[in-house]
């Protein structure tokens, strides 16, 4: 019937779908900051392509589920996030992780996304845990140490509740 | 009966630009003040933990309150039948819609985060009086929107009837919602009663008819146009029933109240020796607001007398920003006693002291802002559109 | 329009269209299922309905002029990482900032006898503060504690209106500093969530009762009221107690004695 319609329409349709797929994996360059524990690892909580699509879809759907079902140890908790990403500034502590050229500036800064986040969420690990410890796949509630609790102990064993609670009353009688 | 001609209000170009550069200016104020509250937090204002609710929410509420009421004249008009009201119908939709659009505007940048905006349109929770308030006031702009499309176009006159008793029906809704914001509130002696809600709707009344004597008189003197004595009489007697109908209600309350030994508290506070909320009382509320212009309004000496009208009303204006500043001010400024028969010696969040409360420059601005956005929006509205008739003289004897 | 036709006999197109819409959505919620189902291995139970956390406080043992569970609340929820903002003077900071808990003196008009105890967020079974939110954030979890999500919360602080206790601060400035277990932030409404961070993780006291015990005085005393062999049930059921503004019929999980 017609001469080319045909044609240029499947043309136009493989550049579409072309430029789809060269788009989906724009960012191969990694946002992983060199000096955090997650620079060591393929990935943590899920697949990187997975994450970057979807973080905020699960971090939304976990905080519900932590804040008001009281469910602790979610596999994607914002806390977590923060002790795998936080850059360690050399002098003891943390670079913010919101801070210029951290991670989540990586690509929030270019698609300017602005985070709030930060303004209730610490920008830096719990302090009093310990870093050399690497997630294994699972992470269990004592171990996270982002419950914070008030006990000084320098190693952040896998304690039982019960065994918590009596290292407590043993460091409050010291 | 002559036909009656509505046209877009036309005056001279620079005064009415220049008009609306001055409210904008007012409103660019205001919106400078809110993100000064908004970026650098509320330790700006005069507000703390204790005053929560500060000058943005009585201009807010006056507002809110004044913009349901602004609509009774076309309700009188359509749902009661009143035929000198029914030319005013279309004015007073625009005006109700402008008041509030302006308090919305101030009440929403007063939150702690006015960026979730969205939360709050998308998570309701239906026990809060608050909730169903929001439903209310965006249920209004399409009723009210619906209504005035039925006033002006032809074509839609087959819902002038139904939108009419829909509008009357859901104000009164809203009203009683914001009054019950501050009725349902067990915590505190000044609130937590059951006549919060009328009392609010009769208030709306009293300021909705003030502010729309005001605006018609100010657009028809602006414009040129002829503003009938006869109506303008019968406008003048409404709002000195509805004035005297507020202070009846704010008798009632305060003598329910002195009735309450475990009210004498606030009683007192506001009545005798609250300093400045007493002055404002007897002052603002009782005087300026209600004894003063039902003398105004009433009198044989003002009877033939305009200026005494528009005096009267923007005096019904202040006494009820007044009254609206001590219902949420001073009902909060009043300690709660959880500790009955016991005096609080020391406390370090102010427990058994009445609460200071300064306004900051930054409130007043917002809540400015927010009147001048009602008058912009009317301003706007009634030059873009046939709201207001040529001529609102009084018809010949005999066929009103 | 002729009868004939050149799709297939028995693939009908309306029935292909179903079917690929049918594939389409598995497609998209399967992976969804199975998000939600690798997750239920690492996870606490939640907060449980079988459990209502409550709270006694003694006021005859509370000690005038320490404020041992003040301090101590304000360390454990980073409240004391709150700078005063530059150029703010004394008496509005003070109006401010957030008190979570904090200790009130009053002396009996009639016998001029001096109490002391601490104040704070009363965890009522019937809270205002949950009735009156408009978003919900603010809300009772299933084990009684009453808190704010501070991700619905649009600061619009009718809830610190509704309080019959005064017990909610709202934040009024930026907070710069927080601790990974509290997290807190400018614009929204916060108050005393009973260590709800301490609780989940398995403790059985709070940072107050904490402090409060080590000071010696022994004034305050948290638990489940609703195990009948817990401390406090066992306390409250040896010792007369009662609710602060008990008129309000609110049931309060804080308790006082000796009021």
């Amino acid at each position: 019937m017609h001469s080319s319609t045909g044609f240029f329409r499947t043309a136009g349709l493989i550049l579409i779908y072309g430029a789809a797929l060269l788009s989906s994996s724009v960012y191969s360059g990694s946002a992983v900051s060199p000096g955090s524990k997650a620079a060591g690892m393929e990935s943590c909580v899920a697949p990187t392509e997975d994450m970057r699509r979807n973080h905020m879809d699960y971090l939304k759907h976990d905080r519900i589920r932590v804040v008001h079902d009281g469910v602790r140890g979610v596999k994607n908790s914002l806390a977590g996030c923060i002790d795998c990403h936080a850059e360690k500034d050399g002098k003891g502590g943390y670079h913010p992780i919101n801070a210029e050229g951290q991670f989540c500036s990586g690509c929030h800064e270019y698609l300017a996304v602005s985070l709030t986040c930060f303004q209730c969420h610490s920008k830096k690990p719990d302090p009093k845990q310990k870093d050399a410890k690497s997630l294994s796949g699972s992470v269990s509630i004592e171990q996270s140490g982002h419950l914070g609790l008030l006990t000084g102990f320098d190693e952040a064993p896998a304690l039982s509740a019960e065994e918590m609670v009596q290292l407590r009353a043993i460091s409050r009688e010291e | 009966m002559k036909k009656l001609h509505y046209s877009e209000l036309w005056c001279s170009s620079p005064r009415y630009w220049g008009g609306l550069a001055g409210l904008t200016f007012i409103i660019l104020l205001g919106m400078a003040a809110a993100y000064y509250m908004e970026h650098s937090g509320h330790w700006v204002t005069g507000m703390s933990n204790q005053v929560v609710w500060g000058l943005p929410h009585v201009f807010a509420i006056f507002l809110i309150v004044a913009a349901s009421g602004a609509l009774n004249v076309a309700s009188i008009g359509s749902v009661f039948g009143g035929p000198l009201y029914k030319p005013l119908g279309r004015f007073s939709g625009l005006l109700a819609v402008g008041l509030l659009a302006g308090g919305l505007v101030v009440l929403l940048l007063d939150l702690g985060r006015p960026e979730r905006l969205i939360v709050a349109m998308t998570h309701f929770n239906f026990k809060s009086i608050f909730a169903w308030n929001i439903i209310l006031y965006t249920g209004f702009f399409t009723i009210v929107g619906i209504y005035l499309w039925a006033m002006i176009d032809r074509k839609a006159q087959r819902f002038y009837q139904a939108t009419g008793f829909a509008a009357f029906f859901w104000r009164l809704a809203l009203t009683t919602g914001t009054g019950s914001i501050f009725g349902f509130l067990v915590a505190r002696e000044a609130y937590d009663a059951a006549i919060m809600a009328p009392m609010f709707i009769i208030m709306s009344f009293s300021y909705g008819l003030a502010f729309f004597i005001i605006t018609l008189m100010s657009a028809y003197w602006w414009a040129s146009r002829q503003l009938g004595s006869h109506r303008l009489e019968k406008l003048k007697n409404l709002l000195g029933v509805f004035v005297g109908a507020v202070l009846y209600f704010s008798l009632v309350y305060h003598l329910t109240n002195l009735y309450v030994t475990q009210h004498h508290g606030v009683e007192r506070f506001i009545l005798l020796d609250g300093g400045l909320y007493t002055v404002m009382f007897w002052l603002g509320q009782i005087t300026i607001g209600g004894i003063i212009p039902l003398f105004m309004l009433y009198s044989p000496a003002f009877s033939d007398n305009r200026f005494a009208i528009v005096i009267a009303s923007i005096m019904v204006l202040i006494g009820g920003f007044i009254q609206i500043y001590l219902i949420v001010i001073g009902g909060q400024a009043y300690p709660m006693n959880l500790f009955p028969g016991k005096e609080v010696v020391a406390s370090s969040f102010y427990d058994g002291v009445v609460a200071s409360y300064t306004p900051s420059l930054a409130e007043g601005l917002l809540g400015l802002a927010g009147i001048a956005i009602a008058m912009t929006l009317v301003a706007v509205g009634a030059r873009t559109l046939k709201v207001l008739p040529e001529t609102l003289e009084d018809p010949e004897q005999g066929t009103a | 329009m002729t009868g004939k036709t050149d799709q297939p006999k028995d693939v009908k197109r309306r029935k292909f269209i179903g079917i690929t819409v049918a594939a389409a959505s598995a497609a998209s919620v399967a992976p969804g299922i199975l998000l939600t189902l690798a997750d239920a291995g690492t996870e606490s139970e939640g907060a449980s309905s079988n459990v209502r956390w409550g709270m006694l406080v003694d006021s005859n043992k509370c000690a005038e002029d320490c404020t041992a569970c003040v301090d101590a609340c304000n360390q454990e929820n980073g409240i004391d990482l709150l700078q005063r903002p530059e150029g703010q003077g004394d008496e509005m900071w003070n109006a401010q900032r957030p008190q979570w808990i904090r200790k009130v003196k009053l002396r009996d008009r009639q016998t001029d006898e001096i109490t002391n105890l601490p104040m704070m967020c009363q965890h009522c079974e019937f809270p205002p503060c949950v009735d009156v939110c408009p978003t919900g954030a603010s809300f009772k979890r299933a084990d009684g504690i009453v808190m704010v999500d501070r991700h619905t919360c649009i600061g619009c602080r009718y809830c610190m209106m509704a309080c019959p206790y005064k017990a909610r601060s709202f934040v009024h400035q930026n907070v710069a500093e927080q601790t990974v277990r509290a997290p807190r932030g400018k614009g929204c409404v916060e108050s005393c969530n009973l260590c709800v961070h301490r609780v989940d993780s398995g403790a059985t006291t709070t940072a107050c009762q904490d402090a409060c015990n080590k000071d010696g005085h022994q004034a305050i005393l948290f638990g489940d009221l609703m195990d009948p062999e817990s401390d406090l049930s066992k306390a409250l059921k040896e010792k007369s107690s009662r609710q602060i503004r008990a008129d309000l019929e609110l049931n309060t999980g804080v308790r006082y004695t000796s009021l």
